[in-house]
């Protein structure tokens, strides 16, 4: 490189860097833009209540409700939350307060792992094994149910819980827990009358951002609820959730269709909670960050 | 109940939950070895499949997630690692890293199905004259920009780990900041850059939803980026949605999990020299 132009090499490499972070940062509004730009002119001939609220689906009479979706898609999330969070926050304490080290080394990798493993995956076990599983254990006609498809979606969260909670009982200060030692209480007393309650906002914004990850998934959901586009009734039924029904009818709908924007409508729905969340548990974790400080 | 009691009783509690997590986990894999290893073998990795995908290889589906995870990292690597350099190295703290940052940690959130959806009204509808439509480089790219925060990430942080004293060496020593950036910066930040690229190939090669509108179960071999092909996982799919063939199903299986272990693998070695690295400095 020559000396002279060394100075303008360095301006035109940093414009090219800047474009490249510019295109980094505009990526979410990019797909903002698309989605929205492809499912919202359904709402010019369908309300916005009877997308959220109306109980039919059935695209060949141009009929949109996402209700029956919505419901299965919450209803599904919440089995997984029920499921892994008591499971998940003991792990982190586990690891956080009265893991050996050896333990340690053996759980930590095992996580990472579970939280490795595609999607797809989970879903091919959740289809051979748990939903026989729950076909036996309750005797149903079939095991393709809310139930099963909240197990698989448990396993899948676990990860996050767990080292999101962790992240917060570790950055509880020690001088919390030499506190309650030194008035005599047991290992568990400080550990659920002190140290969880201390890092309580932190394992909420893991249990949030858990949730938004069960709400989008779709390869292991789709494999196990059976997909029946009807209000569920209980855990025991089968159901199809707002990220199922995009995958299964996207190829049968024409390009620009009214049917083709309302599946796009049904991606925005997870798209605008998962966004909410992120932004929920980020202030969250901000919070428990300052408040140690 | 007594105080010690329950303070047993805890405890155990807390073992036991640590250890169903790593019974469900060895459950999976075990389950997924037990029902793949049948199928597999070299043949099963480089023959095409036969009779409607009863027997014969994968072939296709292997040379098909190649491809389109060698587009997504070609796409991410150079935008990813040009990011990181220039939030640490040409920008103060401020609001624009923080907006940055915070846009590429808002899309690590976003559900893969919507990442399939925007790949395909962008790709595969509005700039279909580039792509090929629904094709290898359209699910390629899709996947470029999912794997975009990760690259950014773990390069910021491993150039943030990179001596202030060694930039000031370099400057000393009459070099220029490109020069700087170039032969001090990049270099130390390699296994942090590699391990992030090591982990964007196996969230790539896992992923089903945001490719699943552009390939097709279509045991041909791709004959061009712009064609169509299929992949591990969106084969995956198939079998097992249809149950066209559990057998060949679980072997495909078994080989994305055997990607994933040595991926795995490689990143926690990665992480250890990142690690010694940080710590020496």
């Amino acid at each position: 490189m020559k000396k002279g132009n060394g100075i303008n090499t360095e301006k035109i490499v940093a414009a090219i860097l800047l474009l490249f972070s510019i295109t980094a940062s505009f990526i979410l509004l990019l797909i903002m833009l698309f989605i929205f730009d492809s499912g919202l002119p359904m709402f010019s001939k369908i309300g916005i209540l009877d997308f959220l609220l109306g109980d039919k689906w059935i695209p060949a009479k141009n009929l949109f409700g996402a209700f029956p979706f919505i419901v299965t898609a919450l209803i599904v999330t919440l089995g997984s939350v029920i499921i892994a969070v008591p499971l998940g926050v003991s792990c982190a304490i586990f690891l956080s307060e009265i893991a050996p080290r050896w333990a340690r080394n053996i759980v930590r990798p095992a996580i990472e792992l579970l939280s490795g493993i595609p999607s797809i995956i989970y879903g091919v076990f959740a289809l051979v094994v748990i939903v026989n599983l729950v076909k036996i254990s309750f005797n149903l006609a079939t095991g393709e149910t809310i139930l099963a498809a909240s197990i698989i979606l448990a396993i899948m969260i676990l990860p996050i819980i767990i080292s999101i909670s962790q992240d917060a009982i570790e950055s509880v200060p020690r001088i919390y827990r030499e506190g309650s030692y030194s008035m005599g209480a047991t290992d568990w007393e400080t550990i659920s009358r002190v140290v969880v309650p201390a890092a309580s906002p932190g394992i909420i914004a893991g249990i949030i951002l858990a949730m938004g990850r069960a709400i989008g998934e779709t390869m292991a959901v789709v494999l196990v609820i059976g997909n029946v586009e009807k209000l569920p009734m209980s855990f025991l039924s089968s159901g199809e959730t707002l990220t199922s029904a995009i995958l299964l009818e996207m190829g049968e709908a024409v390009v620009k269709s009214l049917h083709y924007n309302a599946l796009f409508c049904l991606g925005i729905v997870p798209f605008i909670i998962v966004l909410i969340f992120s932004f929920l548990s980020s202030r969250l974790i901000a919070k428990t960050k300052t408040r140690f400080a | 109940m007594n105080r010690k009691t329950t303070d047993k009783l805890a405890k155990t509690w807390l073992w036991f939950s640590a250890i169903l997590i790593i019974l469900t986990l060895l459950a999976v894999l075990g389950y997924i070895f037990t029902m793949g290893i049948g199928s597999f073998s070299i043949s099963f990795l480089t023959e095409m499949p036969r009779d409607n995908w009863r027997s014969g290889g994968i072939m296709p589906a292997i040379l098909g997630s190649l491809i389109v995870v060698g587009i997504a990292l070609l796409f991410a690597t150079p935008i990813g690692v040009g990011t990181a350099v220039y939030l640490t190295e040409f920008t103060k703290e401020g609001k624009i890293t923080r907006l940055i940052r915070m846009s590429a940690d808002s899309l690590n959130a976003v559900p893969s199905i919507v990442f399939g959806l925007f790949g395909l009204a962008l790709f595969v509808f509005y700039l279909r004259e580039y792509t090929g439509g629904p094709s290898l480089l359209s699910a390629g790219l899709t996947l470029g920009f999912m794997v975009l925060p990760t690259i950014i990430r773990t390069s910021e942080v491993s150039m943030r780990a990179v001596p202030f004293a060694e930039r000031m060496e370099s400057y000393g020593l009459g070099a220029s900041k490109l020069e700087t950036i170039w032969n001090i910066v990049i270099p130390g930040a390699i296994p942090g850059i590699a391990t992030g690229i090591i982990l964007s190939i196996g969230r790539a090669v896992g992923e089903t939803a945001p490719i699943i509108f552009m390939v097709a179960l279509n045991p041909t071999i791709p004959e061009s980026i712009f064609g169509s092909g299929n992949t591990l996982t969106t084969q995956l799919y198939y079998l097992a949605m249809e149950g066209i063939s559990l057998k060949v199903a679980f072997g495909t299986a078994l080989t994305l999990v055997l990607i994933i272990l040595i991926l795995n693998t490689i990143a926690r070695i990665l992480k250890r020299k990142f690690s010694a690295n940080l710590r020496r400095s």
